[in-house]
């Protein structure tokens, strides 16, 4: 796999580290059941997910990658603070 | 038909005719006693011990593809019981005594071989960690032997021991761990829960699950047509979030994709199973002379039986410094197989909110060795609706409890236990 990352463009997977399902958001009021469901429980998706990978030996950005569980296509990389960002507005 | 001396002689004289298949295909009943999702190791060991052990017979294996296909088929052989927690040693100590009679229990040749499982050391904090576990083991009845560099050495001569940075120290060995033939184990128990009565239905994937008014699972929505049962057990690690989905569960599980590797055939050279402690790499030799390797997972979640290459050298630099004669041998084949990565690592036998629903699921990549264990508890589950006492630590809830069993401690990032 390859990811194409924004700033430097596209780099085999191998440059990133993992983090995960982007889906799941910290609770911002602390509500025990919704931090089990943060820290604990995934939706584990067979086809398109988000989720951060971070360009370890890159540019050192987090990213949110689109990418297929079942294909292991990439279809889009933005950065996660970007992303974040424009969710907020 | 009991396999027997007598039964080959028997055979050969009528030119190997007489044969018939291990297990019976019987047309689907409208409603059994209790369903058993996935035909993998886990589910037909399930089966088996729902017949034998509880006398309930009218059961049923529903398997999406064909007996053997799966994870079952796709492990690298391994078993062993040299875990370090309490909710672990117990239930994987009878899985291990349970392989040792499982020959003669299921009257097939599994190819059960002791041949020793020895995790190497490679500096005194790895010793000490070896020490412990060593004695954690020792202190449920299992064997251990905590080894040093010298009888490392005599046991395994061909190993790097004086890698400029990973220098050999010394291994704990579990006499009583080996290999197993995979596929034989998934044929032996259909064919002994076949004979006890149960269904091995191929071929039949579950796309729904129904429920009552009350909410409990009463029947299942196949590619076969509907059928009602009893109660209904999940063994289909790998995908066991897409059908707990079915009944409205999220469970703490990722799927991950893990990668096993076989080398041409060699003359015997490796004695045991060897695992590297600097890396994580594993490698034992099957009778066939294969070497059978693998490492880490690829890291990302998958659904996809197939890794990706980095992977793939990751695994051969680890094992190239763990034994440099592997370099001089070429690899005849790859694959991958789904893992069920469970949030702390550890496996989950337990009912599940929804009534009439219970769960087998999260093996990681620690599923095969607990073929016979698995299926004894999650039968005594099905059965009683109570855990066995060696799977009580097994629960769905200890994720909200806090009761977590994480022998590697890495928290709630599944790709990395």
């Amino acid at each position: 796999m390859r990811i194409h990352c924004p700033f430097c463009g596209s780099r085999d997977t191998g440059e990133f580290t993992y983090r995960g399902d982007a889906a799941p958001t910290r609770p911002t009021v602390p509500d025990e059941a919704a931090f089990i469901d943060y820290a604990y429980l995934r939706d584990n998706i067979a086809g398109p997910i988000d989720e951060h990978w971070y360009h370890l030996h890159g540019c050192r950005q987090w990213l949110t990658v689109r990418r297929d569980t079942v294909t292991h296509e990439i279809f889009s990389a933005v950065f996660a603070a970007t992303l974040a960002t424009e969710e907020a507005r | 038909m009991r396999y027997s001396w007598a039964s080959l002689i028997a055979q050969s004289l009528r030119k190997h005719r007489g044969w018939k298949p291990a297990w019976a295909t019987r047309p689907v009943k409208p409603h059994y006693d209790v369903i058993v999702v996935g035909g993998g190791g886990h589910g037909l060991a399930t089966a088996y011990y729902l017949a034998r052990n509880h006398g309930i017979s009218r059961v049923a294996v529903l398997e999406k593809g064909w007996i053997g296909g799966g994870n079952v088929g796709r492990n690298t052989t391994i078993i062993r019981s040299n875990y370090l927690l309490d909710g672990n040693i117990p239930f994987y100590e009878w899985s291990l005594k349970l392989w040792e009679g499982l020959e003669q229990d299921l009257n097939y040749n599994a190819m059960v071989s002791q041949r020793g499982v020895l995790n190497l050391y490679h500096n005194d904090a790895q010793r000490d960690a070896a020490a412990r576990r060593g004695n954690a083991m020792r202190f449920h009845g299992v064997d251990a032997e905590l080894l040093d560099r010298d009888q490392v050495r005599r046991m395994a001569p061909f190993l790097d021991f004086d890698d400029a940075r990973f220098p050999i120290a010394g291994g704990l060995l579990q006499p009583r761990g080996g290999t197993v033939r995979h596929d034989a184990v998934a044929w032996g128990y259909a064919r002994a829960a076949s004979a006890l009565g149960v269904d091995v239905i191929q071929g039949c994937e579950v796309i729904g699950i129904e429920r009552d008014a009350a909410g409990a699972a009463t029947a299942l929505e196949t590619t076969r047509g509907r059928i009602g049962a009893g109660r209904i057990g999940l063994a289909v690690a790998g995908n066991s979030s897409r059908v707990a989905a079915m009944a409205g569960l999220r469970l703490p599980i990722e799927s991950h994709v893990l990668q096993a590797f076989v080398s041409e055939g060699l003359k015997p050279v490796i004695p045991g199973v060897i695992t590297f402690g600097a890396g994580h790499f594993y490698i034992s030799q099957s009778d066939k002379g294969g070497l059978v390797f693998g490492g880490n997972l690829d890291g990302y979640n998958s659904y996809a039986q197939r890794g990706h290459m980095p992977t793939v050298e990751d695994v051969c630099e680890s094992g190239m410094a763990m034994m440099p004669a592997l370099g001089r041998a070429r690899v005849l084949r790859s694959w991958g197989g789904i893992m069920d990565m469970s949030m702390d690592g550890s496996p989950i036998i337990d009912a599940t909110p929804v009534p009439g629903l219970y769960l087998n699921a999260g093996w990681c990549y620690g599923g095969f060795k607990a073929t016979p264990a698995s299926g004894w508890c999650f039968a005594h589950l099905l059965a009683t609706g109570a855990s066995h006492e060696v799977a009580c630590a097994y629960r769905l809830d200890r994720f909200a409890t806090g009761a977590l069993i994480n022998e590697k401690g890495e928290g709630a990032q599944p790709n990395l236990h």
